[in-house]
């Protein structure tokens, strides 16, 4: 842990993968897992002769995530060449946005310490084309030890670069921007925000200072943070390591690492002693980008509710608890289920949510969650509750019925007709059960009466089983409250 | 070789299209009289890195079939030679370097596919500087190209070999490149005429890129309605390059013989350091279009100066960059080497000559950190002035009449040493090149030595249509044009 007198100062750089058809610059699918070099033309090898064209899908999704976050979308921005040698770089330079990107300013709000949210401020966002991957140490029957393949399948796929000021103070806070950036692509269908696909990639800079200075300490860069827990764990490391050396009276060297998700910790990278010069101009096979402020306009208007404030409106409207409200907002379309529900049965949407966290989302996968793919239709759950409210089923029929309803056995008014399941409310035959059962038990009868309350429930249990679970479980404790206390 | 065919592939491209058109001579017997010319210039001018063979036989049968059924060919059955940074799908692509080894294109560049479209068959593929980097056809990785009007002197460059090619008869229309004058100086040099179009009026996809923010395409002839056909076939808007212009092809011929009355040409006052012959044919040109209505307006434009230093740090800035993906990863030729940054140095350091070499490193200097403000940034600044020059003087004048060259050729190895004073060769041709303006370089005489002395017409943007007229004003006023005594039959 830190101490006291030191605060660290986080700064992120998220590569967001945009999820257009093709790539940034030629007609090729964005594929991923096909063969190597299996998705590649003359733009993306960097042939000699051939040209890149803007994607307007990029433009426009980059575009959409710049306004989700409050950024200030420029009319006008540029794309330049970042140039440096790499065998996976085909062209010797990537494009990029260099002094002139999509957009700039805007914030995400995290969840600081002290549980309250604190704005993180976005630099800029912009745009540029990922490079392919080299394969090091390839192993296989026709690759000879030592050789590096090159899949050039990734190169000129599309991103989006999200740029914080270093505004985070703890790597909690780090991975908290992580996961809300992840959610946010997904929820205005940016991105597949997949970072084990590598569709979401993370660098982190980090220094530490002394509590309440001004002036920033040495940055040290973290790169290869491939999960939101490497995120984290690669900060602690490195604010406990940076802390160690100032404490020892030692500089941090401002060096370029690498996180190693094995041993938990950070090693400088190789070559990346000196700070490469990757001399940007503009590229001059590409005239400025051009968007248009109506249709600038429009992107925005057809945005969805954002999730920190539809979270906030469950809370508000709904009744529910923020924690509640936030697991509902994990994806949009986990959130649209569950409105879809409310509004079928808007009486008790509290109900509502709590068979959606408790009875769905145990039997959905992250998948299924990130897809909103529900076991059972939205409207059958509200169906459901509405059975519970008005009597009909009881909690434990309901619980049953969900287990039909997720093998695809029906809906649940036809279900609880031919099954028989309806909730007996009748007194009569209750009476008769609770009877029965005190009769064939005398001795934990009395022992009830004196006032060993832990068999009463017991006895719920007996007469419940005796009515084939369908009583009325408030019926049964009525009535047998009656008999014990007569 | 029957004589009409001789007599055909000697004349212009436009009668040469007429007769293939009216089914007067076969488009493949063309073809195969103009590859065998292609041949002979390649052995005697070093013209042609490739001569093409059966397949262009077919290409030109193909125009008999499309003119047989009735289509209507611009250009039916003209051979052309296309300079070999420019992309002819099936045949290699070295441009005059060995940096690309074998490679094929795997497509035509758009210029080439159009003038296919227009009925043009593709004999060969001609020399040119390495990458285009040189004025003379010398830093060609596969020799100097011989000047048809004096095969010790250079053809000019880069577009050398095209120039030579059509000089010498060998084709009535090739494809050059022109950066910051690659098609007006070998048209110079040559006795030809040779359009820069505006930037982006031709299709870069297919270029094997140089400098992208100089680059175009433009065709190179004997004949102003040749190359106002030809310029006509490359044109138009291109969605595979971004920074194509609009729109469709410009009509280039129905104002073609519209004259010069009327129009002002703008006159520069700054002779230094021109050749006496290329002065005195700047000054007869200048007489010849007054005398036909056109009035002379005398202007200063002291930055022009400029361009020379502005263009050469920007064009080598952007070629550092463009000629970085030839790394021997993907494609062309590959040097061994231990780990990939040896594998790309030694790729680099064997597949390079020495003129492209000092560009890009003078290029990767203007760009880099703490130089970039002082070279790449000043140089642009020094480009938006003088393009804002240019604008300028064009409210003042319909075009402007300027030397295209210094002076007439020179002897193959004379300025091979000195870089500098072959960069200032360019000095009439880079400042259209740096305002992205249309220019035509027109023969305008001969040098008491019996070489070709051109002059250049710079116009405003989409000026092509009257630049041209004016080319076919001189070369109507002028008659008959001499044949060079080197041509090839």
């Amino acid at each position: 842990m830190l101490p006291v007198d030191l605060e660290a100062v986080i700064g992120l750089e998220v590569h967001v993968q945009l999820k257009t058809r093709t790539k940034a610059f030629c007609a090729c699918p964005v594929v991923f897992g096909a063969a190597p070099n299996g998705a590649v033309c003359p733009v993306c090898l960097g042939y000699p002769g051939a040209l890149p064209v803007p994607n307007r899908e990029m433009a426009a999704l980059g575009a959409r995530l710049a306004l989700a976050t409050g950024c200030d979308v420029h009319a006008r921005s540029a794309f330049a060449r970042k140039s440096y040698f790499y065998p996976d770089l085909p062209k010797g330079y990537q494009i990029t946005q260099f002094d002139r990107p999509l957009a700039t300013g805007g914030r995400i709000d995290v969840r600081g310490t002290d549980g309250t949210a604190r704005a993180v401020r976005l630099r800029r966002v912009h745009l540029e084309e990922d490079a392919g991957k080299s394969i090091h140490d390839a192993q296989g029957e026709d690759v000879p030890p030592g050789v590096t393949l090159v899949d050039l399948n990734r190169a000129g796929t599309p991103l989006a670069e999200i740029v914080t000021e270093p505004d985070l103070r703890t790597p909690s806070e780090a991975a908290d921007f992580l996961s809300r950036v992840r959610r946010l692509v997904r929820w205005i269908g940016v991105s597949d925000g997949s970072m084990e696909e590598g569709s979401l990639r993370c660098d982190a800079n980090v220094s530490l200072r002394p509590a309440g200075a001004e002036e920033p300490g040495t940055r040290v860069e973290v790169k290869n943070l491939n999960s939101i827990a490497h995120v984290r764990k690669a900060l602690e490391h490195e604010v406990s390591r940076q802390a160690e050396a100032l404490r020892a009276g030692r500089a941090v060297a401002a060096d370029s690492r690498l996180f190693d998700p094995a041993s938990g910790s950070t090693r400088p990278m190789r070559g990346k002693e000196e700070s490469e010069d990757y001399r940007y101009f503009p590229d001059p096979d590409l005239g400025p980008l051009v968007l248009d402020g109506a249709w600038l306009e429009e992107l925005a208007a057809s945005l969805p509710e954002p999730p920190e404030a539809r979270e906030a409106r469950l809370v508000a409207q709904l009744g529910l608890s923020p924690a509640d409200a936030a697991t509902l907002c994990a994806t949009r379309p986990l959130a649209d289920a569950f409105e879809e529900a409310v509004a079928l049965h808007p009486s008790n949407a509290r109900g509502v949510a709590s068979w959606f966290l408790g009875g769905l989302l145990a039997r959905m996968g992250d998948s299924a969650r990130q897809e909103g793919r529900l076991p059972v239709a939205p409207a059958a759950i509200a169906r459901l509750v509405a059975r519970i409210d008005d009597g009909t089923v009881s909690r434990r029929i309901a619980a049953e019925l969900v287990d039909l309803l997720c093998a695809g056995a029906g809906d649940v008014d036809g279900l609880i007709r031919e099954r028989g399941l309806f909730q007996v409310t009748d007194e009569g035959p209750i009476r008769a059960a609770v009877d029965a059962v005190l009769a064939a038990n005398p001795a934990l009868a009395a022992a009830c009466r004196g006032g060993k309350s832990a068999s009463f429930a017991w006895f719920v249990g007996q007469v419940m089983k005796a009515t084939g679970g369908k009583a009325s479980p408030a019926v049964v404790n009525r009535l047998l409250r009656e008999r014990l206390d007569a | 070789m029957t004589g009409d065919l001789a007599r055909l592939l000697d004349g212009p491209a436009h009668g040469l299209a007429a007769a293939v058109s009216a089914r007067e001579v076969r488009a493949r017997d063309v073809a195969g009289a103009a590859l065998l010319r292609a041949g002979r210039s390649r052995e005697r001018h070093g013209a042609f890195l490739h001569v093409a063979g059966e397949d262009a036989i077919e290409a030109a049968a193909e125009v008999d079939r499309r003119v047989a059924a009735g289509e209507a060919l611009p250009l039916a059955g003209v051979p052309i030679a296309v300079k070999d940074n420019v992309h002819v799908a099936g045949m290699p692509t070295t441009a005059g370097s060995r940096i690309l080894g074998a490679f094929v294109p795997p497509e035509d560049a758009t210029c080439v596919a159009r003038l296919k479209a227009a009925g043009c068959v593709v004999v060969g593929k001609t020399s040119c500087d390495e990458l285009g980097m040189g004025s003379t056809n010398e830093t060609s990785a596969f020799g100097p190209v011989r000047n048809p009007w004096e095969p010790t002197r250079v053809p000019g460059g880069s577009s050398g070999g095209s120039a030579a090619a059509v000089a010498a008869r060998a084709v009535p229309l090739a494809v050059g490149t022109d950066t910051g004058g690659s098609v007006r100086l070998p048209a110079a040099f040559c006795g030809l005429v040779g359009v820069r179009p505006t930037f982006g009026r031709v299709s870069r996809l297919g270029l094997v890129a140089f400098a992208s923010s100089f680059d175009q395409a433009g065709p190179l002839a004997r004949h102003a309605r040749d190359a106002a056909l030809a310029l006509e076939a490359m044109s138009g808007a291109d969605p595979r390059d971004a920074t194509s212009l609009p729109g469709a092809s410009p009509d280039l011929l129905s104002r073609l013989d519209d004259g010069v009355a009327g129009l002002r040409v703008g006159l520069l006052d700054d002779e230094e350091g021109v050749h006496p012959d290329a002065a005195a044919a700047l000054s007869a040109t200048a007489r010849l279009l007054a005398s036909r209505g056109a009035s002379l307006v005398p202007l200063r434009l002291p930055r022009l100066a400029l361009g020379v230093a502005a263009y050469y740090l920007i064009a080598a800035a952007e070629a550092s960059s463009n000629l970085a993906r030839f790394d021997g990863v993907r494609f062309g030729a590959r040097a061994a080497g231990d780990g990939p940054a040896e594998l790309v140095r030694a790729t680099r350091a064997a597949g390079f000559g020495d003129e492209v070499k000092r560009r890009v490193l003078l290029g990767t200097f203007a760009l880099s950190a703490g130089h970039r403000e002082a070279w790449y940034e000043r140089a642009q600044r020094v480009r938006t002035r003088i393009a804002l020059d240019l604008g300028e003087a064009f409210r003042a004048c319909d075009l402007l009449l300027s030397p295209t060259a210094p002076g007439p050729a020179f002897p193959i190895g004379e300025k091979s040493g000195d870089p500098l004073s072959l960069y200032l060769t360019d000095v009439f041709t880079v400042p259209a090149s740096l305002a992205g303006l249309p220019a035509v370089a027109v023969p305008a005489g001969l040098s008491r030595e019996r070489l070709p002395v051109g002059v250049q017409l710079a116009g405003p943007a989409g000026s092509e249509a009257l630049l041209l007229a004016v080319a076919r004003e001189l070369e109507a006023a002028r008659g008959p044009w001499t044949a060079p005594p080197d041509v090839i039959r």
